[in-house]
């Protein structure tokens, strides 16, 4: 199924030489890409490849050990992430970005109301009228098929796909461009994953948004990604369009990957 | 008519690391060319390679060696060394592909299926669906289940929601890959009038029938890839 592809002539992330040990232990080494508007990029590869950690550099929660991440900011220029000052950083994190945890209650606030996760995340960017939060939030919850009934109770009464689904409203309520996802659907019964990733794949497509996720799920990775990059030990094995590596795997890694999928 | 499609020199092997590296030939030295407006036919046995070239053409397998010349506009597209961006752009203007079989998304109607290339080509959507429904109106797909995902459908009615979605767009180069295996002798002649259209249009088509009868109505010239065979047959 091809997703749709936004161009308007620059990438929006660009991927260097990233490297990062922790210590003398290879975290990721030499990951270099990059990611257009529109697109949505899968990183896969199995626990301990490094996919974890390249996301993190990426999205500026870990700082590489060497490389250069660039991101091209709303008024057109490609800046060097880790040369942002905090405050610059801070706002395009709030703003410009989203990050999708595994875990939701890592990404929510567990605490306060299902409105208030949705409504925080525009009060940082400067909203400040009550009913006009509530209102964004209420759509929000909706887009994301959470009754909007349940807009006042807490996260911790929500089953865990509604919970996943709340953490995406609270990072899409601000218009952001690149969101970075870590494993979206892992820990979901199967029938609350398909939901889920429907629900991502029309967002992503309605919205334009570019994404990188993280997966070990290659089916996750057919289903939302254009590009895939795959991981093994920190090192790139292969990369190319999903369906051409997914169907026409070179590496032998991948051909193993590739061909341990269980078919139902 | 202008070329819109050209092969030179195209082989592929499939390696296969799994099995001690053994080499998987596929195809050796493709030529064909294919002109606007043009429905031309791979022929051949079962397993020389006729959907593995298709397959190459789409950008789904990779071509190691030679050329797969794509005529975009009014500039030429190589397949074989397009970055994934270029083929993604060629996928959404240029080339359709029409396979044996659909990939159902979970909770995706047959109707959106069907629409979603003209919406990603920027077609209203309330426009957009109504012609999904023409066309599988048209391709005898039952009211009750366009606005049901296909994953439950027979096999029949899932490859019909297929082709409508393979045709519904305009594109100018379009791959069929046995697109009329598995159907009754009416929806045949509503695939045999569909590629009859495109060809008026000015589409470039290149297809694998198998189908005598539907080959004969709408093959111009019929190229036997026993000539492009990997190993040829003793």
């Amino acid at each position: 199924m091809n997703l749709p592809v936004f161009d308007d002539g620059a990438p929006l992330l660009r991927a260097s030489g990233v490297t990062r040990y922790y210590g003398t232990r290879i975290g990721c080494t030499d990951v270099s890409f990059e990611l257009w508007p529109g697109e949505v990029l899968a990183v896969v590869g199995e626990s301990g490849s490094g996919k974890t950690t390249l996301l993190n550099c990426l999205s500026t929660r870990l700082v590489p050990t060497s490389g250069v991440v660039e991101y091209r900011m709303r008024d057109g220029a490609m800046r060097d992430l880790f040369q942002l000052n905090e405050a610059e950083r801070r706002l395009l994190m709030r703003t410009d970005w989203g990050f999708v945890h595994q875990n939701p209650a890592d990404g929510l606030r567990m605490t306060v109301s299902a409105g208030a996760n949705v409504g925080e995340r525009l009060m940082a960017v400067g909203a400040r009228n009550y009913g006009a939060i509530r209102g964004e939030a209420e759509s929000w919850l909706d887009k994301v098929e959470i009754d909007t009934g349940r807009i006042d109770d807490d996260p911790r009464g929500f089953s865990g796909g509604m919970r996943q689904r709340l953490q995406i409203a609270r990072n899409l309520v601000t218009g952001p461009r690149l969101i970075f996802m870590d494993e979206p659907t892992g820990g979901l019964d199967v029938s609350v994953q398909a939901r889920l990733l429907d629900l991502l794949r029309q967002l992503v497509g309605e919205f334009g948004l570019s994404a990188v996720v993280v997966t070990h799920d290659l089916a996750v990775a057919r289903l939302l990604s254009h590009r895939m990059i795959v991981m093994r030990g920190g090192n790139v094995i292969e990369t190319g369009l999903t369906d051409q590596v997914l169907d026409d795997p070179r590496a032998p890694y991948t051909q193993l990957l590739v061909s341990s999928i269980l078919q139902v | 008519m202008p070329t819109r499609l050209c092969l030179n020199g195209v082989s592929k092997n499939f390696v296969m690391h799994l099995q001690g590296g053994a080499v998987l030939p596929v195809v050796a030295e493709v030529e064909l060319a294919v002109a606007a407006g043009e429905c031309v036919v791979l022929g051949g046995r079962s397993g020389i390679g006729k959907s593995s070239v298709l397959k190459m053409i789409y950008g789904n397998y990779r071509c190691e060696e030679g050329q797969i010349l794509i005529t975009d506009g009014d500039r030429i597209v190589n397949v074989a060394t397009a970055s994934p961006r270029e083929i993604l752009a060629l996928r959404k203007e240029t080339i359709g592909y029409v396979s044996q079989f659909l990939r159902a998304i979970p909770r995706v109607s047959a109707r959106d299926i069907v629409a979603e290339p003209l919406i990603e080509r920027g077609v209203e959507r309330d426009d957009a669906v109504s012609r999904a429904e023409d066309m599988l109106a048209r391709l005898n797909v039952p009211e009750k289940l366009w606005g049901l995902p296909p994953a439950t459908f027979s096999g029949g009615e899932q490859q019909r929601v297929n082709i409508a979605r393979g045709f519904i767009a305009d594109f100018p180069i379009l791959l069929l890959d046995e697109p009329t295996a598995s159907l009754d002798a009416a929806n045949r002649a509503v695939v045999v009038d569909l590629v009859k259209e495109k060809k008026a249009s000015g589409a470039a088509l290149l297809g694998i029938l198998h189908d005598a009868d539907v080959r004969e109505r709408i093959a111009d010239r019929v190229i036997d890839m026993e000539a492009f065979a990997a190993e040829k047959a003793a």
